[in-house]
Protein backbone atom coordinates (compact mmCIF):
# COMPACT_ATOMS: atom_id res chain seq x y z
CA UNK A 1 0.00 0.00 0.00
CA UNK A 2 1.48 3.40 -0.89
CA UNK A 3 0.90 6.62 0.72
CA UNK A 4 -1.34 9.22 -0.67
CA UNK A 5 0.27 12.51 -0.82
CA UNK A 6 -2.15 15.44 0.51
CA UNK A 7 -2.34 18.81 -2.40
CA UNK A 8 -2.59 21.83 -1.10
CA UNK A 9 -6.27 21.62 -1.99
CA UNK A 10 -6.80 18.92 0.97
CA UNK A 11 -5.23 21.01 3.46
CA UNK A 12 -7.73 23.81 2.28
CA UNK A 13 -10.18 21.92 2.38
CA UNK A 14 -9.25 20.97 5.96
CA UNK A 15 -8.97 24.66 7.24
CA UNK A 16 -12.70 25.44 6.04
CA UNK A 17 -13.22 23.39 9.74
CA UNK A 18 -10.91 25.99 11.09
CA UNK A 19 -12.18 29.47 9.77
CA UNK A 20 -15.97 27.40 10.28
CA UNK A 21 -14.78 27.02 13.91
CA UNK A 22 -13.91 30.48 14.20
CA UNK A 23 -17.02 31.45 12.42
CA UNK A 24 -18.60 30.19 14.98
CA UNK A 25 -17.29 31.70 17.84
CA UNK A 26 -17.77 35.00 16.63
CA UNK A 27 -21.57 34.46 16.00
CA UNK A 28 -21.72 32.40 20.00
CA UNK A 29 -19.69 35.76 20.91
CA UNK A 30 -17.23 33.49 22.73
CA UNK A 31 -14.12 35.82 21.80
CA UNK A 32 -11.98 33.27 20.94
CA UNK A 33 -12.35 33.52 16.80
CA UNK A 34 -8.70 35.76 16.96
CA UNK A 35 -6.75 33.44 18.92
CA UNK A 36 -7.89 30.16 16.97
CA UNK A 37 -7.30 32.24 13.83
CA UNK A 38 -3.74 32.70 14.75
CA UNK A 39 -3.29 29.55 16.30
CA UNK A 40 -3.87 27.94 13.29
CA UNK A 41 -1.39 29.81 11.19
CA UNK A 42 1.17 29.97 13.68
CA UNK A 43 1.17 25.85 13.68
CA UNK A 44 0.85 25.92 9.83
CA UNK A 45 4.01 27.93 9.70
CA UNK A 46 5.81 26.25 12.46
CA UNK A 47 4.63 22.23 11.22
CA UNK A 48 6.02 23.75 7.27
CA UNK A 49 9.44 25.25 8.38
CA UNK A 50 9.96 21.85 10.74
CA UNK A 51 9.05 19.74 7.71
CA UNK A 52 11.75 21.90 5.83
CA UNK A 53 14.38 21.73 7.59
CA UNK A 54 13.55 18.27 8.73
CA UNK A 55 14.18 17.47 5.36
CA UNK A 56 17.37 19.06 5.07
CA UNK A 57 18.46 17.59 7.98
CA UNK A 58 17.95 14.18 7.17
CA UNK A 59 20.03 15.01 3.75
CA UNK A 60 22.77 15.19 5.93
CA UNK A 61 22.86 13.01 9.07
CA UNK A 62 25.32 15.82 10.40
CA UNK A 63 25.63 15.58 14.29
CA UNK A 64 26.12 19.53 14.91
CA UNK A 65 23.37 20.02 12.78
CA UNK A 66 21.09 17.39 14.88
CA UNK A 67 22.71 18.49 17.86
CA UNK A 68 21.58 21.95 17.35
CA UNK A 69 18.30 20.97 16.38
CA UNK A 70 17.74 19.06 19.69
CA UNK A 71 18.76 22.10 21.65
CA UNK A 72 16.09 24.58 20.17
CA UNK A 73 13.58 21.52 20.87
CA UNK A 74 15.17 21.44 24.69
CA UNK A 75 15.21 25.13 25.30
CA UNK A 76 11.67 25.46 23.67
CA UNK A 77 10.17 22.93 26.01
CA UNK A 78 12.19 24.61 29.30
CA UNK A 79 10.64 27.37 27.94
CA UNK A 80 7.00 26.25 27.91
CA UNK A 81 7.28 24.24 31.38
CA UNK A 82 8.20 27.78 32.85
CA UNK A 83 5.12 29.84 31.01
CA UNK A 84 2.81 27.07 32.64
CA UNK A 85 3.99 27.69 35.96
CA UNK A 86 1.99 30.26 38.32
CA UNK A 87 4.82 30.53 40.82
CA UNK A 88 8.47 30.45 39.13
CA UNK A 89 11.60 30.03 41.05
CA UNK A 90 13.56 33.44 41.11
CA UNK A 91 16.58 33.57 38.94
CA UNK A 92 18.27 30.85 36.59
CA UNK A 93 16.41 28.05 38.62
CA UNK A 94 12.72 29.23 36.89
CA UNK A 95 13.79 27.79 33.67
CA UNK A 96 16.68 25.91 35.12
CA UNK A 97 15.05 23.35 37.01
CA UNK A 98 12.72 21.93 34.08
CA UNK A 99 14.69 22.39 31.29
CA UNK A 100 17.74 20.27 33.33
CA UNK A 101 15.44 17.27 34.01
CA UNK A 102 14.03 17.28 30.78
CA UNK A 103 17.93 17.09 29.50
CA UNK A 104 18.74 14.43 31.74
CA UNK A 105 15.46 12.46 31.04
CA UNK A 106 14.91 12.66 27.43
CA UNK A 107 17.63 12.89 25.92
CA UNK A 108 18.93 9.82 28.00
CA UNK A 109 16.28 7.67 26.94
CA UNK A 110 16.48 8.50 23.39
CA UNK A 111 20.29 7.72 23.10
CA UNK A 112 19.27 4.28 24.55
CA UNK A 113 16.73 3.62 22.90
CA UNK A 114 18.02 4.55 19.59
CA UNK A 115 21.06 2.07 20.90
CA UNK A 116 20.15 -0.44 22.47
CA UNK A 117 15.96 -1.00 21.28
CA UNK A 118 16.39 0.22 17.73
CA UNK A 119 19.77 -0.11 17.08
CA UNK A 120 20.14 2.04 13.73
CA UNK A 121 23.60 2.98 11.91
CA UNK A 122 24.64 5.71 13.56
CA UNK A 123 22.82 6.00 15.93
CA UNK A 124 21.97 9.67 15.41
CA UNK A 125 19.83 9.17 12.21
CA UNK A 126 17.88 12.17 12.51
CA UNK A 127 14.71 10.01 10.74
CA UNK A 128 14.86 7.68 14.24
CA UNK A 129 16.54 10.60 16.82
CA UNK A 130 14.24 13.86 15.92
CA UNK A 131 10.58 12.63 16.24
CA UNK A 132 12.13 10.16 18.79
CA UNK A 133 12.98 12.94 21.19
CA UNK A 134 10.10 15.57 20.29
CA UNK A 135 7.89 12.63 21.03
CA UNK A 136 9.93 12.33 24.32
CA UNK A 137 10.23 15.77 24.99
CA UNK A 138 6.35 16.65 24.65
CA UNK A 139 5.77 14.41 26.92
CA UNK A 140 8.12 14.81 29.46
CA UNK A 141 6.93 18.73 29.23
CA UNK A 142 3.38 18.02 30.46
CA UNK A 143 4.79 16.06 33.30
CA UNK A 144 7.30 18.28 34.44
CA UNK A 145 4.96 20.81 34.46
CA UNK A 146 2.16 19.32 36.39
CA UNK A 147 4.74 18.06 38.38
CA UNK A 148 6.43 21.14 39.49
CA UNK A 149 3.12 23.22 39.44
CA UNK A 150 1.80 20.81 42.27
CA UNK A 151 5.03 20.99 43.96
CA UNK A 152 5.28 24.54 44.21
CA UNK A 153 1.49 25.37 44.93
CA UNK A 154 0.97 22.80 47.81
CA UNK A 155 4.49 23.98 48.93
CA UNK A 156 3.20 28.22 49.09
CA UNK A 157 -0.16 26.39 51.11
CA UNK A 158 0.94 24.66 53.27
CA UNK A 159 3.71 26.48 55.00
CA UNK A 160 2.11 26.06 58.12
CA UNK A 161 2.36 22.30 58.49
CA UNK A 162 5.87 22.58 56.50
CA UNK A 163 7.26 24.46 59.45
CA UNK A 164 5.19 22.68 62.08
CA UNK A 165 7.57 19.60 61.25
CA UNK A 166 10.66 21.68 60.77
CA UNK A 167 9.91 22.95 64.64
CA UNK A 168 9.02 19.51 65.77
CA UNK A 169 12.83 18.50 64.36
CA UNK A 170 12.07 17.40 61.25
CA UNK A 171 14.82 17.11 58.39
CA UNK A 172 13.53 19.30 54.87
CA UNK A 173 13.09 15.61 53.33
CA UNK A 174 10.64 14.96 56.22
CA UNK A 175 8.87 18.28 55.84
CA UNK A 176 8.63 18.00 52.18
CA UNK A 177 8.16 14.69 51.96
CA UNK A 178 4.24 14.09 51.68
CA UNK A 179 4.12 17.34 49.26
CA UNK A 180 6.93 15.75 47.16
CA UNK A 181 5.06 12.13 46.23
CA UNK A 182 2.02 13.99 45.87
CA UNK A 183 3.77 16.03 43.06
CA UNK A 184 5.17 13.30 41.56
CA UNK A 185 2.39 11.19 41.44
CA UNK A 186 0.52 13.76 39.76
CA UNK A 187 2.91 14.70 37.11
CA UNK A 188 3.03 10.66 36.47
CA UNK A 189 -1.06 10.52 36.31
CA UNK A 190 -1.44 11.38 32.73
CA UNK A 191 0.46 8.90 30.75
CA UNK A 192 -0.13 5.93 33.04
CA UNK A 193 -3.73 7.02 32.42
CA UNK A 194 -2.68 7.42 28.47
CA UNK A 195 -1.22 3.80 28.68
CA UNK A 196 -4.43 2.92 29.86
CA UNK A 197 -6.81 4.04 27.66
CA UNK A 198 -4.64 3.44 24.41
CA UNK A 199 -6.68 1.75 21.61
CA UNK A 200 -9.23 1.42 23.22
CA UNK A 201 -10.97 4.91 23.24
CA UNK A 202 -8.27 6.48 20.74
CA UNK A 203 -5.84 5.55 18.43
CA UNK A 204 -2.42 7.03 19.54
CA UNK A 205 -1.65 9.83 17.28
CA UNK A 206 1.56 8.71 16.25
CA UNK A 207 -0.15 5.09 15.30
CA UNK A 208 -2.76 7.13 13.66
CA UNK A 209 -0.65 8.95 11.34
CA UNK A 210 1.96 5.77 10.50
CA UNK A 211 -1.12 3.97 9.70
CA UNK A 212 -2.35 6.89 7.39
CA UNK A 213 1.11 7.13 5.75
CA UNK A 214 0.51 3.21 4.94
CA UNK A 215 2.38 1.45 7.29
CA UNK A 216 0.73 -1.94 8.44
CA UNK A 217 -1.50 -1.60 11.52
CA UNK A 218 0.62 -4.40 13.64
CA UNK A 219 3.90 -2.02 12.58
CA UNK A 220 2.30 0.80 13.94
CA UNK A 221 1.33 -0.94 16.72
CA UNK A 222 4.49 -2.22 17.80
CA UNK A 223 6.26 0.89 17.07
CA UNK A 224 3.17 2.92 19.20
CA UNK A 225 3.90 0.36 22.65
CA UNK A 226 7.92 1.43 22.11
CA UNK A 227 7.19 5.13 22.12
CA UNK A 228 4.66 4.75 25.45
CA UNK A 229 7.09 2.53 27.14
CA UNK A 230 9.92 5.41 26.43
CA UNK A 231 7.41 7.67 27.37
CA UNK A 232 6.80 6.48 30.36
CA UNK A 233 9.88 5.62 31.76
CA UNK A 234 10.93 9.38 30.24
CA UNK A 235 8.60 11.01 32.05
CA UNK A 236 8.88 9.64 35.23
CA UNK A 237 12.84 9.84 35.69
CA UNK A 238 12.14 13.97 34.29
CA UNK A 239 9.68 14.27 36.88
CA UNK A 240 11.68 12.89 39.85
CA UNK A 241 14.75 14.91 38.91
CA UNK A 242 12.44 17.91 38.65
CA UNK A 243 10.41 17.65 42.24
CA UNK A 244 13.67 16.81 43.96
CA UNK A 245 15.60 19.59 42.67
CA UNK A 246 13.06 21.68 43.01
CA UNK A 247 11.87 20.81 46.56
CA UNK A 248 15.99 20.66 47.24
CA UNK A 249 15.31 24.59 45.99
CA UNK A 250 12.77 25.65 48.59
CA UNK A 251 15.12 24.51 51.10
CA UNK A 252 18.39 26.41 52.24
CA UNK A 253 21.39 25.10 54.15
CA UNK A 254 19.76 25.66 57.48
CA UNK A 255 17.05 23.66 56.48
CA UNK A 256 14.46 27.02 56.35
CA UNK A 257 11.59 26.65 54.11
CA UNK A 258 12.41 29.57 52.03
CA UNK A 259 8.87 30.51 49.73
CA UNK A 260 10.49 33.68 48.84
CA UNK A 261 12.67 31.88 46.23
CA UNK A 262 9.56 31.54 44.43
CA UNK A 263 7.71 34.65 42.85
CA UNK A 264 3.87 34.97 41.83
CA UNK A 265 3.35 36.02 38.26
CA UNK B 1 21.27 21.83 81.77
CA UNK B 2 21.20 24.84 79.51
CA UNK B 3 20.99 28.35 78.74
CA UNK B 4 20.29 30.46 75.96
CA UNK B 5 22.50 33.31 74.97
CA UNK B 6 21.95 35.82 72.20
CA UNK B 7 24.47 37.54 70.33
CA UNK B 8 23.99 40.16 67.59
CA UNK B 9 20.50 38.30 66.34
CA UNK B 10 18.38 40.59 64.35
CA UNK B 11 15.67 40.44 61.79
CA UNK B 12 14.49 43.64 59.59
CA UNK B 13 12.31 45.34 62.31
CA UNK B 14 14.59 44.59 65.01
CA UNK B 15 17.79 45.93 66.31
CA UNK B 16 21.12 43.54 67.40
CA UNK B 17 19.99 41.52 70.50
CA UNK B 18 21.93 40.07 73.04
CA UNK B 19 20.27 38.51 75.58
CA UNK B 20 21.36 35.66 78.12
CA UNK B 21 18.88 33.50 80.11
CA UNK B 22 19.79 31.34 83.31
CA UNK B 23 18.46 27.72 82.85
CA UNK B 24 15.31 27.72 84.48
CA UNK B 25 14.97 31.44 83.88
CA UNK B 26 11.62 32.75 82.73
CA UNK B 27 11.64 36.29 80.75
CA UNK B 28 8.57 37.68 78.87
CA UNK B 29 8.76 39.54 75.69
CA UNK B 30 6.04 42.11 75.25
CA UNK B 31 5.29 45.00 72.73
CA UNK B 32 3.03 46.41 70.45
CA UNK B 33 1.46 44.11 67.84
CA UNK B 34 3.89 44.24 64.17
CA UNK B 35 6.84 45.37 66.56
CA UNK B 36 8.48 41.74 65.76
CA UNK B 37 7.85 39.81 68.91
CA UNK B 38 7.07 36.55 66.49
CA UNK B 39 9.97 37.49 64.44
CA UNK B 40 12.31 37.59 66.66
CA UNK B 41 10.83 33.96 68.18
CA UNK B 42 11.28 33.00 64.46
CA UNK B 43 14.84 33.92 64.03
CA UNK B 44 16.15 32.29 67.01
CA UNK B 45 14.32 28.80 66.06
CA UNK B 46 16.03 29.25 62.53
CA UNK B 47 13.44 29.66 60.53
CA UNK B 48 14.09 32.66 58.69
CA UNK B 49 17.24 33.91 57.17
CA UNK B 50 19.18 36.61 59.51
CA UNK B 51 21.98 37.67 61.04
CA UNK B 52 23.34 36.57 64.25
CA UNK B 53 24.44 33.69 66.70
CA UNK B 54 22.52 32.36 69.29
CA UNK B 55 24.07 29.32 71.93
CA UNK B 56 22.64 26.67 73.73
CA UNK B 57 25.09 26.39 77.06
CA UNK B 58 28.30 26.91 75.12
CA UNK B 59 27.32 25.17 71.90
CA UNK B 60 26.66 27.32 69.04
CA UNK B 61 23.89 27.28 67.19
CA UNK B 62 26.04 27.54 63.90
CA UNK B 63 27.87 24.27 65.38
CA UNK B 64 24.68 21.84 65.13
CA UNK B 65 22.26 20.77 62.05
CA UNK B 66 19.09 22.80 62.30
CA UNK B 67 17.04 19.93 63.09
CA UNK B 68 18.80 19.10 66.30
CA UNK B 69 18.59 22.70 67.17
CA UNK B 70 14.86 23.39 66.66
CA UNK B 71 14.25 20.10 68.53
CA UNK B 72 16.28 21.45 71.71
CA UNK B 73 14.95 25.07 71.18
CA UNK B 74 11.20 24.07 70.69
CA UNK B 75 9.25 26.93 69.15
CA UNK B 76 5.51 27.44 69.91
CA UNK B 77 4.04 29.34 66.95
CA UNK B 78 0.57 31.23 67.86
CA UNK B 79 -1.08 29.35 65.07
CA UNK B 80 -0.30 25.76 65.22
CA UNK B 81 0.08 23.29 62.31
CA UNK B 82 -0.25 19.90 62.29
CA UNK B 83 0.81 17.53 59.31
CA UNK B 84 -0.73 14.05 60.16
CA UNK B 85 -4.53 12.81 60.56
CA UNK B 86 -4.83 11.95 64.42
CA UNK B 87 -3.36 13.63 67.42
CA UNK B 88 -1.42 10.48 68.25
CA UNK B 89 0.90 10.32 64.87
CA UNK B 90 2.35 13.21 66.35
CA UNK B 91 3.01 12.68 69.77
CA UNK B 92 6.07 10.01 70.49
CA UNK B 93 4.05 6.80 72.49
CA UNK B 94 7.16 6.21 74.65
CA UNK B 95 6.79 9.73 76.21
CA UNK B 96 6.37 8.39 79.94
CA UNK B 97 4.69 12.47 81.05
CA UNK B 98 2.66 12.05 78.13
CA UNK B 99 -0.51 10.64 79.78
CA UNK B 100 0.15 13.19 82.64
CA UNK B 101 0.55 15.96 80.90
CA UNK B 102 -2.80 15.20 78.62
CA UNK B 103 -4.78 14.84 82.03
CA UNK B 104 -2.95 17.85 83.02
CA UNK B 105 -4.57 20.04 80.50
CA UNK B 106 -8.15 18.15 80.40
CA UNK B 107 -7.57 15.51 77.99
CA UNK B 108 -8.19 11.53 78.34
CA UNK B 109 -6.54 8.63 76.86
CA UNK B 110 -8.98 8.81 74.10
CA UNK B 111 -7.99 12.03 73.06
CA UNK B 112 -5.29 10.36 71.18
CA UNK B 113 -7.48 8.91 68.88
CA UNK B 114 -8.66 12.27 68.03
CA UNK B 115 -9.14 13.37 64.43
CA UNK B 116 -7.13 17.38 63.92
CA UNK B 117 -9.64 18.37 61.67
CA UNK B 118 -12.54 18.42 64.68
CA UNK B 119 -10.48 19.82 67.36
CA UNK B 120 -11.24 23.79 68.58
CA UNK B 121 -9.07 26.00 67.99
CA UNK B 122 -8.75 26.30 71.85
CA UNK B 123 -7.97 22.85 72.12
CA UNK B 124 -5.36 22.76 68.95
CA UNK B 125 -3.38 25.06 71.35
CA UNK B 126 -3.13 23.30 74.17
CA UNK B 127 -1.86 19.89 72.18
CA UNK B 128 0.57 21.89 70.64
CA UNK B 129 2.11 22.52 73.43
CA UNK B 130 2.09 18.52 74.65
CA UNK B 131 3.88 18.12 71.40
CA UNK B 132 6.38 20.75 71.72
CA UNK B 133 7.06 18.87 75.57
CA UNK B 134 7.55 15.99 73.75
CA UNK B 135 10.15 16.58 72.06
CA UNK B 136 11.89 17.54 75.04
CA UNK B 137 13.38 20.84 74.56
CA UNK B 138 15.66 22.56 77.24
CA UNK B 139 14.63 25.90 76.19
CA UNK B 140 10.65 27.20 75.01
CA UNK B 141 10.30 29.54 72.73
CA UNK B 142 6.16 30.58 73.45
CA UNK B 143 4.31 32.75 70.83
CA UNK B 144 0.95 33.74 73.35
CA UNK B 145 0.18 30.00 74.19
CA UNK B 146 -2.66 31.41 76.40
CA UNK B 147 -4.72 33.51 74.02
CA UNK B 148 -7.53 31.86 72.89
CA UNK B 149 -8.18 30.43 76.75
CA UNK B 150 -10.45 30.64 78.82
CA UNK B 151 -9.14 31.37 81.99
CA UNK B 152 -9.60 27.90 83.84
CA UNK B 153 -7.48 26.12 80.59
CA UNK B 154 -5.04 29.27 80.66
CA UNK B 155 -4.40 28.57 84.79
CA UNK B 156 -4.10 24.77 83.29
CA UNK B 157 -1.44 26.28 80.47
CA UNK B 158 0.06 28.28 82.91
CA UNK B 159 0.69 25.53 85.82
CA UNK B 160 1.77 22.94 82.77
CA UNK B 161 4.47 25.67 81.85
CA UNK B 162 5.38 26.37 84.86
CA UNK B 163 5.64 22.27 86.43
CA UNK B 164 7.81 21.96 82.92
CA UNK B 165 10.62 24.76 83.37
CA UNK B 166 11.19 23.79 87.01
CA UNK B 167 11.24 19.77 86.07
CA UNK B 168 13.86 20.29 83.11
CA UNK B 169 15.37 23.92 84.30
CA UNK B 170 14.54 24.91 80.95
CA UNK B 171 14.42 28.08 79.94
CA UNK B 172 11.91 29.98 79.07
CA UNK B 173 11.16 33.23 76.34
CA UNK B 174 7.24 34.04 76.38
CA UNK B 175 5.59 36.52 74.00
CA UNK B 176 2.88 37.67 76.48
CA UNK B 177 0.17 40.65 75.79
CA UNK B 178 -1.32 39.88 79.08
CA UNK B 179 0.10 42.27 82.38
CA UNK B 180 -1.53 39.73 84.66
CA UNK B 181 -0.02 36.98 83.21
CA UNK B 182 3.59 38.61 83.62
CA UNK B 183 2.74 39.62 86.85
CA UNK B 184 1.28 36.50 87.92
CA UNK B 185 4.08 33.99 86.52
CA UNK B 186 7.24 35.38 88.15
CA UNK B 187 9.99 36.27 85.51
CA UNK B 188 12.07 39.40 83.62
CA UNK B 189 10.44 41.39 81.24
CA UNK B 190 10.83 42.63 78.08
CA UNK B 191 9.49 45.20 76.09
CA UNK B 192 10.28 45.62 72.17
CA UNK B 193 10.16 49.51 71.51
CA UNK B 194 11.30 51.25 68.59
CA UNK B 195 13.19 48.19 67.43
CA UNK B 196 14.91 47.67 70.66
CA UNK B 197 14.79 44.88 73.00
CA UNK B 198 14.67 46.40 76.63
CA UNK B 199 13.96 45.62 80.16
CA UNK B 200 10.32 46.65 80.78
CA UNK B 201 10.14 49.11 84.10
CA UNK B 202 7.54 48.75 85.94
CA UNK B 203 5.59 52.51 86.09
Amino acid sequence: MGMIHLTPWDLALAALLVLLLALMSWRLHLGVERRILIAAARSTVQLMLVGLVLKVLFAQTSLPLIGLMAMVMLSAAGFEVMQRQKRRYRGIWGYGIGAFSMFLSSFTVTVLALNLVIGVEPWYQPQYLIPLLGMLLGNTMNGVAIALENLTRQAWESRGRIEARLLAGGTWEQAIGDIRRDALRSGLIPIVNAMGSAGLVSLPGMMTGQILAGSPPLEAAKYQLLIMFLISGGTGLGSVAAVWLGSRRLFDERQRLRLDRLRTV
Amino acid sequence: MASLRLSGLRHRLLEPVELSLESGELAFVSGPSGSGKSLLLRAIADLDPHEGEAWIGDQARSSMPAPVWRRRVGFLPAESFWWADRVGEHLPPAEPALKDWLERLGFGPETLDWSIARLSTGERQRLSLVRLLAQRPEVLLLDEPTANLDPNNRDRVESLIEGYRQDASASLLWVSHDPDQRRRLDGRSLLIRDGRLEPESWA
